[in-house]
């Protein structure tokens, strides 16, 4: 490891910018003739339009245009998708209702777009789009998915018949019912996964601009995968091809998922931008984000699991109900079937798995991945349960744990997942140890003196990360491949640009990519440059989320390296008159292993550019390009530890000690990792004790709309974290990396309700555990 | 309208505004300070903070009539010339952000409570007093500790000038 190369805790090369206040990011955009949308949404969960009148409006001040739903269907502007198909376990494939940009004809949830006005100023925009009268017929609504789908619900599209989506399975049906039949003990239970908002903290926002001379359009826009943006807005919706529109994805500030997918806004600031000829930009507010982003989880599952009488695992049987909202979201398909599914293996052997999973529509928001995406609802069911067997069992949670553990490598689930490297007892191990999971009998009584119930809890989980082989994915529905490109260009003087199709939110990409160039050529990291965000630069990309960027999007550059490397040890073989095997680089110098002949690094680059003596035959220039495609998933893993102590007189938790011990195989910058921890856990934890998206059954409306109401954590919810990895290297990429971007969501959850259900003594207990549930549970208790 | 002047970042400034406009979209729509960042609308976030006469104040709760004849420090204004405010070298050392959103706010908040503590700050002080600045990256857990540390450091820097 060189002071900079892989492994190095360096602080961020981009970090200068935002602490000075120089970030850029799309609402700090100015173009020259710059406008300001506002959309008029539904106040309605459910509704029929019957009449648009704008008159009033467009005779406001500073008024440029109110449009409409059948003016964009005019325009030829197509519905938004789901890019992934599933298929229901008889044959049909997944009904998908129609998703207008503006809505025709019917409102389907609070917030649904109906119209757009662009004005002058954002005030102004503002203050019109309250002038513009909509006729609204009121529908009943439902937004419990379960109720979705009883009879006489009210129905939201007529594709979808009882609003069912898909009904799917995986697994052996037959083999978990055998297993169970026989079983020495089952434990069964209902788990709920609480719905939650992603809450990245700059709201989306929009610049579009149409270059008339030239019928091209340009978006900023606040996107986790611009290329994926462009794509799907050229393929699907017709704003335009993909060579007349350019994405441009600046900083961006938070993404958690919700930034993969193409909204409304987007696609209707550009396509106004052409109807006005003037450059376009919404920025949403926070209760537009809370209404319109797409939320997070929202499962309702029953799930058996069943032991032989010397507590092996035999089978798990888990039927689950998803709520998708009003339509289908990008890749919200996905998420309760391939990233949720697959998964609930766990880390243990279990010989029969089924699972069953029924999506349905509702007149909520459009549900889709948020930070873990079907992993945290597997393994929060999952951990759950293994947990409450352990009790039921009266056996320890480690020690169920621990007899139960795959520990032969690879091993292939009955889940379609083949994992490829791990070591559970290792991660358990090391959180135990750090969190004196011995010693806490004796700070159980010492509480209980203090008048505190305290309480511990794990959680083992395991995901499945890297997104993924495409051909794998390709044969499950998704409608993209999702390899990573890259380019490794060597200026003539011998610095670095690195261009990615990995989109950098906060991961600090910047530092990172250059980390592994830095390394593999033996140069400071100021001489190399990542260059991301941008349709026009970078050559073609698939984005980031699902924790690929290292797996994946690295696993690119370090291709396009190898091929640089190549071509630069063969004009350093030709120049020193070396054979081509003995050539290395290594301290910014090209040399030729055990001799003092060298070239420096910056000579074999401007030797490649200025041709005068290059091998025979070899082109000019040293900047090479790949496209990388995982062999296989990675797997992440690990062990988290909560430590909690309740007040029985109000209910209030407060996390005493937090312990994440996780193998996310090769490291590049582990002060980057801790800090994805960090969040990740903070994230779960919030899921677990705080954050809770509530509609009004009745009504449908969103009751926590904005930052009053929705619990987000704050510093003092939240105690220090202990993290610690204990790491084997992915086989399964040329880096060994497995990642760590979501970890921290997909197990802490489990830990943290394990703990409060075991301080308490009452396992019956919903996320989130606010103070008044968990108030509420102990009562129930004693 | 309203005919506003203040100093922002030591510069006089004279505008016209709406009655409306808030002290956040003054800085940002009329002066070009887009460092200062709105991450909410009910005051909850803390992205928005800057210095008012030298408090901290969440300048989306704040008109920019309000602020007329005012010393206003924004996130540009705070480091001296090329030299990054202790807390601002802070939070790059204890990678106390991530995507950068919500950072101005933060670090106009901590430079805020580092002066109102001048006896020192525990984490559970900090903590308490980060209540106004959310953060949905970093778990807060570096946020604090780049807290502890600028104030360390500027403490050191004080007794090492008196």
């Amino acid at each position: 490891m060189s002071v900079e190369g892989v492994g190095a805790r360096i602080a961020r090369k981009e970090d200068k910018r935002f602490i000075t206040g120089l970030g850029r990011f799309v609402d700090d955009m100015v173009l020259p003739r710059m406008k300001h949308a506002a959309f008029v949404r539904s106040p309605y969960a459910h509704a029929k339009i019957t009449g648009i009148r704008t008159e009033a409006a467009k005779a406001m001040p500073g008024i440029l245009a109110v449009l409409t739903g059948p003016e964009l269907k005019d325009d030829g502007i197509g519905n938004l998708i789901c890019g992934w198909m599933i298929h229901s376990k008889d044959g049909t494939p997944m009904k998908m209702g129609a998703w207008s940009p503006l809505a025709v004809e019917r409102a389907r949830y609070v917030g649904d777009a109906v119209a757009v006005v662009v004005a002058e100023t954002r005030a102004q925009a503002r203050d019109a789009a309250e002038a513009v009268e909509v006729d609204y017929e009121e529908l009943p609504a439902v937004t419990e998915a379960v109720e979705a789908l009883k009879p006489g619900a009210p129905q939201l599209h007529p594709e979808a018949e009882n609003n069912l989506i898909f009904d799917w399975e995986l697994g052996d049906a037959k083999a978990t019912d055998e297993a169970i039949a026989r079983a020495a003990h089952v434990t069964r239970m209902k788990i709920v996964n609480n719905r939650l908002v992603p809450n990245a903290m700059e709201p989306r926002a929009a610049l579009g601009h149409y270059d008339g001379a030239e019928d091209h359009f340009t978006l900023w826009t606040t996107s986790q995968n611009p290329h994926l943006a462009r794509l799907v807005m050229s393929a699907f919706y017709n704003v335009a091809p993909e060579n007349k529109l350019r994405v441009i994805a600046p900083d961006v500030g938070g993404g958690f998922g919700s930034k993969i997918y193409i909204y409304p806004e987007e696609i209707v600031c550009l396509w106004a931008s052409k109807r006005t000829g003037f450059p376009v930009k919404w920025t949403a507010d926070r209760t537009e984000s809370f209404l319109c982003d797409a939320h997070g989880r929202d499962h309702v599952s029953e799930v058996s699991l069943a032991f032989d009488a010397d507590n092996q695992m035999i089978a798990l049987k888990v039927d689950t109900i998803a709520n998708l909202g009003a339509y289908m979201s990008l890749f919200s398909s996905c998420v309760p079937t391939y990233l949720y599914a697959t998964l609930l293996s766990g880390q243990y052997v279990i010989p029969a798995i089924h699972c069953n999973v029924r999506a349905v529509y509702t007149n909520t928001a459009p549900v889709d991945a948020y930070r873990g995406a079907g992993r945290p609802e597997a393994t929060y069911l999952l951990e759950r349960v293994v947990e409450t067997a352990a009790r039921e069992l009266q056996i320890s949670p480690a020690e169920l744990r621990r007899k139960n553990f795959i520990r032969a490598f690879p091993y292939q689930t009955p889940v379609i997942m083949n994992y490829d490297a791990g070591d559970y007892e290792a991660s358990l191990e090391a959180a135990m140890q750090a969190a004196d999971y011995a010693g806490f009998t004796v700070r159980r009584e010492e509480a209980r003196r203090r008048g505190k119930l305290r309480g511990i809890g794990m959680s083992c989980y395991i995901e499945a990360c890297g997104l993924a082989p495409s051909q794998a994915v390709g044969s499950l529905g998704a409608g993209v491949g999702l390899w990573e490109s890259a380019e490794v260009r060597v200026n003539m003087a011998g610095t670095v640009e690195v261009l990615t199709g990995s989109h950098s939110h906060g991961q600090g990409h910047e530092t990172t990519f250059a980390q592994v160039v830095a390394e593999r050529l033996g140069i400071s990291i100021d001489q190399v440059s990542i260059v991301h965000g941008d349709t026009d630069k970078v050559q073609m990309g698939m984005g980031t989320y699902g924790s690929r960027s290292g797996a994946v999007g690295m696993s690119a550059v370090v291709k396009a390296l190898d091929r640089v490397e190549a071509k630069a040890k063969r004009i350093a073989a030709h120049l020193l008159e070396a054979d081509e095997a003995d050539i290395v680089i290594e301290d910014g110098a090209v040399k030729v292993a055990g001799t003092d002949r060298s070239l420096p690094w910056a000579q074999v680059a401007l030797s490649a550019y200025t041709a005068h003596n290059l091998p025979e035959g070899m082109e000019p220039g040293l900047k090479e390009t790949s496209f990388y495609d995982p062999s296989n998933f990675t797997f992440p893993a690990g062990c988290h530890i909560a430590e909690v102590e309740v007040d029985p007189e109000t209910g209030h938790t407060e996390i005493v000690q937090f312990v994440a011990a996780d193998d996310f195989g090769n490291i590049i910058n582990p002060m980057i990792v801790e800090g994805q921890v960090h969040g990740g856990v903070a994230q779960g934890i919030g899921q677990a004790l705080l954050e809770g998206c509530r509609y009004d059954p009745d009504t449908g409306q969103l009751l926590t709309a904005s930052y009053m109401d929705y619990t987000m954590p704050r510093a003092a919810d939240l105690p220090s974290f202990d993290v610690l990895t204990s790491n084997t290297p992915s086989p399964s990429n040329p880096l060994g990396i497995k990642g760590c971007g979501e970890a921290g969501a997909i197990g802490s959850p489990p830990a943290v309700i394990n703990a409060i259900t075991d301080a308490i003594r009452n396992n019956e207990l919903p996320m989130p555990a606010s103070s008044q549930t968990v108030w509420k549970a102990l009562r129930k208790a004693a | 309208m309203a005919e506003i002047s203040m100093k922002v970042n030591g510069r006089a400034v004279t505008a016209e505004v709406e009655d409306r406009t808030l002290l956040v979209h003054f800085l940002r729509e009329h002066q070009g300070l887009t460092g200062t960042h709105v991450g909410c609308d009910t005051s909850q976030c803390g992205a928005c903070v800057v210095h008012v006469d030298g408090k901290a104040v969440k300048s989306c709760t704040m008109l920019a009539a309000q602020a007329s004849g005012a010393q206003v420090l924004t996130i540009e204004g705070l480091a001296d010339g090329g030299e990054l405010h202790p807390v601002q070298a802070a939070f790059r050392e204890h990678h106390g952000l991530q995507c950068g959103f919500c950072t101005p706010g933060m670090i106009m908040a901590a430079v805020d409570m580092i002066r109102r503590h001048p006896g020192g700050l525990d984490e559970k002080t900090v903590r308490a007093e980060l209540e106004g600045n959310l953060c949905r990256c970093t778990g807060y857990h570096n946020i604090v500790k780049a807290v502890l540390a600028a104030a360390e450091a500027m403490a050191g820097q004080k007794a090492k000038a008196a």
